[in-house]
């Protein structure tokens, strides 16, 4: 792995901002359907301030996917969420290439 | 999931190893297990699959919904010779996400100026390979044709159990180089896993056009990884 895939490695920062104290959630893709910007098994870090690294679609969802990470740190409950043009919220977070993905979010426990 | 889980798995990655996470939907409780490690039995079978195809699936296990995902080493290619070959190569196969390095001992060929943005070892293969092992995820292309340079890394190749290893040399040189294994004991059907003449059959003239011929023979074995043919995970 080059140096720069490595600092850029979601896993890796998710275990460094622990160790740093941060509060840390992960979000990972875990079904797509039709045509999805990023393949299932792809992972965001994000941290309790928002700072996030990684992607799990090409930037559609990221913003929406940050915002229940708060939730997900406070309480500590992992869920299950769902974006796709068929949504109601797609006009907002939706996919502009069509797709559908599933993303697993859930906090990292020291 | 816990601290411990994501480092066990960060030191996996780190060591080339594969591994997966088996991460419960509902409850949150994810782990990890590592290839050659065994898994519970009544998982054996779903965690084996993602791990000889790399991707990742959901899956219903011991009644529960969970989410399978597979962590792949990246893949490396080692050429053994600094050549023409070599140096187109060094172009082509970051650009396909290999990681690659070139050993040869030749020192007159394997000079900076010759190979730029690769990993470049002066040095003989026997002495290289022992301290960066060769293993399931590299592929291995010989292509010195030299027999005092190529045939120790290719015997450690088949014996890492590399996903590709390809040998340039006629149609000749290479039986003479499937004599000299044999009788060094090499099992014929680890011979037979060699690739020679090195690369897919697209007719390549130049060193450029042979190693876009070598690559894309890569690339295919890797891909077809699951289908049996190369895979004799460590």
């Amino acid at each position: 792995m080059t140096n720069e895939a490595k600092i850029l490695d979601p896993l890796e920062i998710a275990e460094a901002w622990h160790r740093q104290g941060r509060a840390v959630a992960l979000a990972t893709v875990i079904e797509t359907w039709g045509s999805a910007p990023r393949p299932v098994g792809s992972h965001l870090v994000i941290d309790g301030e928002g700072a996030f690294e990684g992607s799990v679609s090409g930037g559609c969802v990221e913003g929406a996917v940050i915002g229940e990470a708060a939730d997900v740190i406070a309480s500590g409950v992992p869920r299950v969420l769902e974006f796709g043009v068929a949504d109601e919220t797609a006009w907002r977070v939706g996919l502009s290439c069509g797709g559908r993905i599933r993303v697993f979010l859930e906090r990292i426990d020291g | 999931m816990q601290l411990s889980t994501l480092e066990k798995l960060n030191e996996a990655r780190a060591a080339r190893r594969a591994a997966v996470v088996v991460n419960d939907l509902s409850s949150g409780r994810a782990q990890v297990f590592i290839e050659g490690e065994g898994f519970p039995a009544e998982w054996e079978a779903g965690i084996s699959e993602t791990l000889r195809s790399g991707r990742p699936s959901l899956a219903t296990l011991a009644e529960r919904s969970v989410f399978i995902n597979t962590y792949l080493p990246p893949p490396r290619l080692v050429v053994i010779g600094a050549v023409h070959i070599s140096q187109a190569l060094a172009r082509l196969a970051p650009v396909a996400g290999f990681d690659m390095s070139i050993i040869d001992p030749r020192t007159a060929f394997a000079t900076a100026e010759r190979f730029h943005g690769v990993e470049l070892l002066a040095d003989w293969p026997e002495d290289v390979l022992p301290m960066r092992p060769l293993d399931p995820y590299t592929a291995l292309a010989a292509v010195t044709h030299d027999p005092k340079i190529d045939d120790y890394p290719i015997r450690a190749a088949l014996d890492a159990g590399c996903f590709y290893v390809g040998a340039l040399g006629s149609r000749k040189t290479h039986a003479s180089r499937v004599e000299r294994l044999r009788s060094a004991g090499v099992p014929e059907e680890a011979i037979g896993r060699i690739k020679a003449p090195i690369g897919l059959n697209i007719g390549a003239a130049s060193p450029a056009e042979i190693a876009i011929a070598v690559l894309a023979e890569i690339i295919g074995a890797l891909r077809h990884r699951d289908r049996g043919e190369q895979g004799r995970a460590a």
